[in-house]
């Protein structure tokens, strides 16, 4: 894709990078690619070992911890922010928590434990840092989340998450309501599944990412620069009338109805 | 040494950023190599990549040596 200026000014918080493949990651080379100046957040030594020479090769030098569990650590990036910038222009939110354990078998065995960690750290945390970053946002902003088409329909193995992030897109439109007047848009991105270090805890990814690639309209999987250039899309001014959206990024495939009559049958592994 | 063995000692030697002749086959990536937690998950999703293959979880957690993902690889393409 050509590089514009789309973002050229702008100034914004990536939450979620864990390494190379993440989408959060494919975000963030899209924004940079176009001007865009960007921070990150990054939970415990593994990570930030790994999102460092990442943010690194695109010149950021703020990377903060923040554990989305903790309002304090939260409230203190964004005043890390404040200072820094005085101001933020965009946010990406690209955190998800499950048992791994719970994301296989059966949604109806999911501990009152798991249910609750899970929809805090997916759900919640999304609506604690629009909270604070708010605030910031004086020229108006751009808030986005990232999500999944097992929000709205039954996918195998998604369970837990699959309600949890029912509950984001309903916490998009709310967020969507709350912060327009001020001049905040708030969407979410519904990617088709990606090979990342997430999808490594879901049950028969391989499998999923087949599907996929065989049912879906266009008929390929989506790779970091699709969702990329649609974020882009939504952080940027091209997208000023747009908010409370869950835009699909994930080759048409909740269009579909059924198995695409010429799709080989394939079996899980 | 088999193609699979070099293979799998380059990305080894590449992700965890260490000098290939430390890639031993008896060498445990947690132990020996300093792999964290994420370090492992990563591993075997370049395997997967580099080979083709589908790694379960369940084989995934028996990998542990050079030697183990060697063993398991040489396994998987004389199936296939």
């Amino acid at each position: 894709m050509t590089q514009t200026a789309l973002m050229q000014g702008k100034k914004g918080l990536i939450m979620g990078v864990a390494n190379d493949k993440s989408i959060a990651w494919g975000i963030s080379e899209m924004l940079h690619q176009h001007g865009a100046e960007l921070a990150f957040t990054y939970q415990g030594d593994a990570l930030l070992k790994r999102v460092t020479p990442l943010a690194e090769s695109i010149g950021s030098d703020t990377i903060l911890p923040c554990d989305v569990t903790d309002e304090a650590q939260v409230a203190e990036v964004f005043k890390t922010l404040e200072k820094k910038w005085g101001k933020l222009d965009f946010l990406v939110h690209a955190i998800a928590f499950s048992d791994k354990e719970e994301l296989k078998g059966k949604y109806v065995d999911t501990t009152r434990e798991n249910f609750n960690r899970t929809l805090d750290i997916s759900c919640f945390s999304f609506t604690s840092v629009a909270k604070h970053a708010a605030p910031l946002m004086t020229d108006g902003g751009s808030m986005v989340t990232l999500t999944y088409y097992g929000a709205e329909r039954v996918m195998p193995h998604y369970n837990v998450m699959g309600v949890a992030k029912a509950a984001l897109e309903a916490s998009v439109r709310y967020l969507a309501v709350d912060l327009g007047k001020q001049g905040i848009r708030v969407n979410s991105l519904s990617a088709g599944p990606m090979k990342t270090l997430a999808a490594s805890g879901i049950g028969d990814f391989r499998y999923i990412l087949k599907w996929n690639e065989y049912n879906s309209p266009l008929g390929r999987n989506v790779t970091q620069q699709d969702v990329g250039g649609s974020a882009l899309y939504l952080l940027s001014d091209l997208s000023a009338g747009v908010t409370g959206e869950t835009h699909h990024v994930d080759s048409g495939y909740h269009v579909v109805g059924m198995k695409a009559v010429d799709a080989p049958d394939i079996s899980v592994a | 040494m088999s193609d699979i063995a070099n293979r799998v000692k380059k990305i080894v030697a590449e992700h965890l950023s260490i000098e290939e002749d430390k890639v031993v086959a008896s060498a445990n990536f947690s132990e020996d190599l300093g792999a964290d937690s994420l370090d492992t998950v990563e591993l075997v999703m370049a395997f997967e990549e580099e080979f083709g293959v589908d790694i379960p979880d369940d084989a995934a957690e028996k990998i542990l040596t050079v030697q183990d993902a060697v063993d398991f690889l040489s396994e998987q393409s004389k199936a296939a």
